[in-house]
């Protein structure tokens, strides 16, 4: 996979992170995001390793996956309302969150009854709610409609004028003003 | 950027016990399938080798701790298993709390639905296998003490599997020869009561099983989640 790969983002930063299948993209996000070990280098957030002070960086961090953490056990409030419980954020608004993502009149609908875009959007649902300023995302748009990415990008602006900055990597073209988006391309290689 | 304020330790175990609580409720299976299968073991001892009383009493403690063991192994796949799969243990791990508080909120809720139900059933079983009548108390006290045993190190073991695809077989390599201590002692414990002895000494090792494996265990656990997401 990747190496010699040096880069700083800053607050502010939307940075997309780009390649073929198989590229490494998967393995970046979940190194910045401290879930696997990178082989060789380090991850600094604040000039201090992410692994140093692991519960003050994941307080600052958002990270969504390929799989939403959607329990089909639960309604979609429910399971709303533990991800923001969890990452210590206010329940309270869950209802009007959900209405954001389109979701409103499946409240109390059991996720095992939703479909895959819809889990998808229970677990993007937070971002509307998040405090930290890091988001990094793998995939977000998969399975959600055209007017659904226009939101999420249009949200991705948000935060990142405000102060934050999104780490994403998507295969579709992002609508966004080019000179917003910063990019990492990685190049597949063969041995 | 505004500071999040974390959820205070308690609020975060309480926070999981409760979720895991509703999840095994909605998934009944999850109680019940262990449940049954340490009754049908239980009852097919007699079936199988006859209702003389006192060969049954003889072997009565060893049938029942046998089988809480292998009913606690049946319910181990459930701890870890479906958060893996749907993500959420990631999100877990990834939240801003220690993880052992998070491992051992689960733990301590899959033993709720799976271990304390068998306290419960296990005297009325007893009453079948003619367990001898001054052992009853040791039985209640040795699965009290012992059965959290079994979710405790039994966590280890999934956690270390959780990651591969047919880890059913490889748990149970793992996780038997660590619950032996806990069958012989606690075995021990309800023969000697039998004789109206005193039995406190292999309950006072099962009890430093049980504290050992409680402070030592939710950290065992979070390292091998963290190599198993890795």
């Amino acid at each position: 996979m990747f190496e010699q790969l040096n880069t700083e983002i800053q607050a502010g930063d939307i940075v997309q992170v780009e390649g073929p299948n198989g590229a490494g993209k998967t393995s970046l996000l979940r190194i910045l995001a401290g879930l696997s070990m990178p082989f060789e280098g380090k991850v600094l957030f604040k000039n201090q390793s992410i692994t140093a002070n692991r519960e003050g960086f994941h307080q600052n961090l958002l990270y969504l996956g390929h799989l939403p953490g959607v329990k089909g056990e639960m309604t979609a409030q429910e399971n709303l309302e533990f991800n923001l419980e969890l990452h210590g954020l206010n329940k309270d608004d869950a209802e009007q969150t959900l209405e954001k993502v389109n979701l409103l009149g499946f409240e109390d609908a059991l996720a095992s009854h939703l479909s895959a875009g819809q889990h998808r959007r229970i677990a993007l649902a937070k971002l509307w709610q998040s405090q930290a300023p890091i988001w990094i995302l793998d995939e977000p748009f998969t399975a959600i409609d055209k007017l659904g990415v226009k939101k999420l990008e249009q949200l991705f602006v948000e935060h990142a004028a405000k102060g934050g900055c999104v780490i994403l990597t998507t295969h579709q073209d992002l609508s966004l003003d080019p000179e917003l988006v910063k990019k990492i391309t990685l190049t597949y290689r063969f041995y | 950027m505004p500071e999040q304020n974390p959820l205070s330790y308690r609020a975060a175990f309480n926070l999981i016990i409760k979720r895991d609580l509703k999840i095994a409720f909605r998934h009944s299976d999850d109680i019940v399938n262990p449940l049954l299968f340490f009754i049908i073991v239980v009852t097919l001892f007699p079936l199988g080798i006859g209702p003389e009383s006192t060969t049954l009493a003889r072997i009565a403690p060893g049938i029942i701790w046998v089988a809480a063991l292998l009913s606690t192994l049946l319910s181990l796949d459930r701890l870890f298993k479906s958060d893996h799969g749907d993500g959420s243990l990631e999100q877990m791990l990834l939240s801003p709390h220690p993880v052992f508080i998070l491992v051992l909120a689960k733990i301590i809720a899959h033993w709720l639905v799976t271990g304390l139900p068998l306290i419960f059933i296990a005297p009325l079983l007893a009453v079948l296998l003619h367990l001898n009548e001054n052992s009853y108390g040791a039985l209640m006290l040795t699965l009290a003490l012992g059965t959290p045993i079994l979710s405790l190190l039994g966590a280890i073991g999934v956690a270390l599997t959780v990651g591969i695809k047919k880890g059913g077989v490889l748990l149970s390599l793992l996780v038997l020869p660590l619950y032996i201590p806990v069958l012989i002692f606690a075995t021990s414990a309800i023969d000697t009561a039998a004789m109206n002895l005193p039995y406190s000494g292999q309950l006072a090792i099962i009890a430093a099983l049980f504290f050992g494996s409680l402070t030592l265990a939710p950290f065992a656990v979070s390292a091998a989640l963290k190599v198993s997401t890795n």
